[in-house]
């Protein structure tokens, strides 16, 4: 169990994390999600104990990370950073690890072999590939077989089948009771392994909140209709106790109502239509909304409506 | 645009069981729970300076030194300068542990340095928090290091020394002079390693802080070089005494000065001057964020 409260971390005036007060329970994945930015590997490097923060506190099953005696069996961390020493075989890599934590050095085979590098473990670090890097840290971080794991952007750089491989591992990993916390940037990424999801954006905490909460609050399904006498179509619409909103390339969206309900609405009022179709806004696009928003909040409070998530997204680019 | 989402497995935490004597929740490891101390960690450092190429590098290029170039002085004396006039013949190790004073420099800041360059410091500092036990243990297992191997090669130079000079009017040398060239220098070469490393903890970048090392070495000298003015003879003159070639020298009893730090003195300054150092760079990593 890590438990984060009020952890804050500034940087002269910039504010990396704000504020934080959460906390990753056993048993189940936890995903921990933002734009690139957000404070993620700064909230992670906290929790370790690499970071001091600005205020608030972090614990380990209750203990602070510089006092666990033998952390390696308590948290096992593969960090953004692959912290190798280019020259260092991986062998060589995770005994001295081991030895560190007292941990006896079969261990340093059984993880080469549960991550797949057996046939490398002799070769220097420097001639791996993003893969194989990826594989090494996750070693280091199962190398104490410890109860809780964290992962900072596992699947980066990773090919389909390392990707699978690592979304394995880390249910496995839960299944078994272990605490699991893993960062990404990909809401997609996320809904595939994560059973909650804690989200922030510019260090602030916008969401923790079950994955399938999630999933059911924020995926707008909506249906899709174009046609060419779309004024029309728009009084039919009205009058039928529907709210119809602009798509912005000629197409209405529908919210609260199924495909076949407007078809035989139009069909009716005998409009032509060129497209129905049932739609739903992918998690992705309401995450860049959740964490949009949150942007949007700071830059100009009160600026209207907000605009289509995808939009907005790009506009807090070039705005910020 | 419209990916649906995938179905989702339940969210609520299944009931795991405690663990015994633990209020946490959770999985329970069957590895042996050791409590850690120095000596994990020193075993640690000592696997990680013995599995870097550098490390064989640096050493292999200082015995390649001190032996190579007191070989070269032995020969040189031995074929030119038949009378030695009284001289210890030890004398004749200095040029060769100068030189090779560079490599334990080098191997000295790579010990931390390098850690920060390749981001293995994180991986380190997660496995043991206790940020003076890393660099207690890292300072130990190098000053060893470069201790044996300097003494090893102090000595077998001082030998080979007395046995090429022998019959040239050199003087046999006496058992303190005996501990001062070999056990001393080796001390005192050891310290400076130990110095460099706390230098390269401080400033965290491998060619930045083997500069400051090797200009510390080499400025004072230079500097006081070209101090011609009168009014600034007696900063030349400290600059020329402490400097740490001179230091060295001492050693071998042939002092570019008469006046200064003589006998054992370099040892406790250079002693002084690494504690202090070392007391720096622990502050700074407990207060310093990896």
């Amino acid at each position: 169990m890590i438990e984060l409260e009020g952890l804050t971390k500034r940087y002269g005036e910039k504010v990396a994390v704000n504020n934080l007060t959460f906390t990753v329970r056993p048993g189940i994945v936890t995903g921990f999600l933002g734009p690139n930015g957000a404070g993620k590997s700064t909230t992670m490097r906290m929790i370790l104990g690499l970071d001091h923060p600005t205020a608030g506190d972090v614990r380990i099953d209750g203990t602070h990370y510089h006092r666990l005696k033998n952390p390696l069996t308590y948290i096992g961390a593969l960090l953004e950073a692959k912290g190798v020493h280019p020259g260092r075989s991986a062998y060589n890599h995770l005994l001295c690890l081991a030895q560190s934590n007292g941990i006896p050095p079969r261990r340093v085979h059984e993880v080469l072999d549960a991550v797949g590098l057996t046939a490398v473990a002799r070769k220097k670090a420097k001639g791996f590939s993003l893969g194989m890097g990826q594989r090494l840290g996750i070693a280091a971080a199962l190398l104490g077989d410890p109860r809780i794991l964290m992962f900072d952007e596992p699947v980066n750089g990773l090919d389909p089948e390392g990707i699978h491989w690592i979304r394995t591992l880390m249910k496995s990993l839960a299944a078994q009771g272990r605490t699991v916390f893993v960062s990404s940037h990909l809401m997609s990424e996320m809904a595939l392994t994560a059973d909650h999801l804690v989200v922030i954006g510019q260090g602030r905490l916008l969401a923790d909140t079950s994955m399938a909460d999630f999933i059911e609050r924020n995926s707008r399904s909506y249906v899709r209709v174009r046609s060419p006498q779309r004024e029309r179509l728009l009084d039919v619409l009205h009058g039928g106790g529907m709210t119809a909103a602009e798509s912005g390339d000629g197409a209405l969206e529908v919210d609260g109502s199924t495909a076949e309900a407007i078809g035989e609405l139009a069909a009716r009022h005998q409009l032509t239509l060129h497209e129905l179709s049932p739609q739903q806004a992918s998690l992705e696009e309401a995450f860049m909304q959740l964490t949009a928003e949150s942007v949007e909040y700071h830059a100009h409070t009160g600026a209207g409506t907000p605009a289509p998530p995808q939009q907005q997204w790009g506009a807090s680019w070039t705005k910020g | 645009m419209s990916t649906p989402p995938p179905p989702m497995p339940q969210s609520a935490a299944p009931d795991w069981q405690a663990a015994p004597n633990s209020p946490y929740p959770g999985y329970t490891s069957p590895i042996p729970v050791v409590r850690t101390h120095l000596g994990h960690a020193l075993t640690s450092e000592w696997t990680k300076i013995k599995s870097v190429r550098s490390t064989m590098w640096t050493l292999g290029v200082f015995v390649l030194l001190v032996v190579g170039i007191g070989l070269l002085t032995g020969a040189v004396v031995a074929s030119s300068d038949p009378d030695l006039g009284g001289e210890s013949p030890l004398s004749l190790g200095f040029f060769g542990l100068l030189l090779g004073a560079m490599c334990i420099i080098t191997l000295g800041v790579l010990t931390t340095a390098s850690e920060y360059g390749t981001g293995m410091i994180r991986t380190t500092m997660v496995a043991c928090p206790s940020r003076g036990r890393v660099l207690a243990a890292k300072a130990l297992v190098f000053f060893l290091i470069a201790f044996v191997v300097t003494l090893v090669c102090a000595t077998l130079i001082g030998f080979l020394h007395v046995a090429m000079l022998e019959g040239y009017n050199a003087k046999d040398p006496s058992g303190e002079e005996w501990l001062k060239g070999t056990v001393g220098v080796s001390l005192y070469l050891a310290l400076l390693g130990t110095l460099s490393l706390a230098i390269g903890s401080v400033v965290r970048h491998s060619a930045g802080a083997i500069t400051i090392m090797i200009g510390a070495v080499l400025a004072p000298l230079v500097i006081a070089l070209f101090m011609f003015s009168s009014s600034l003879q007696d900063v030349q003159q400290a600059l020329f005494e402490y400097s740490i070639p001179n230091q060295m020298s001492i050693f071998y009893a042939n002092s570019l000065t008469e006046s200064g730090p003589s006998g054992w003195d370099p040892l406790w300054i250079m002693l002084v001057v690494t504690g202090a150092a070392l007391g720096g760079a622990f502050a700074l990593l407990e207060k310093r964020d990896v």
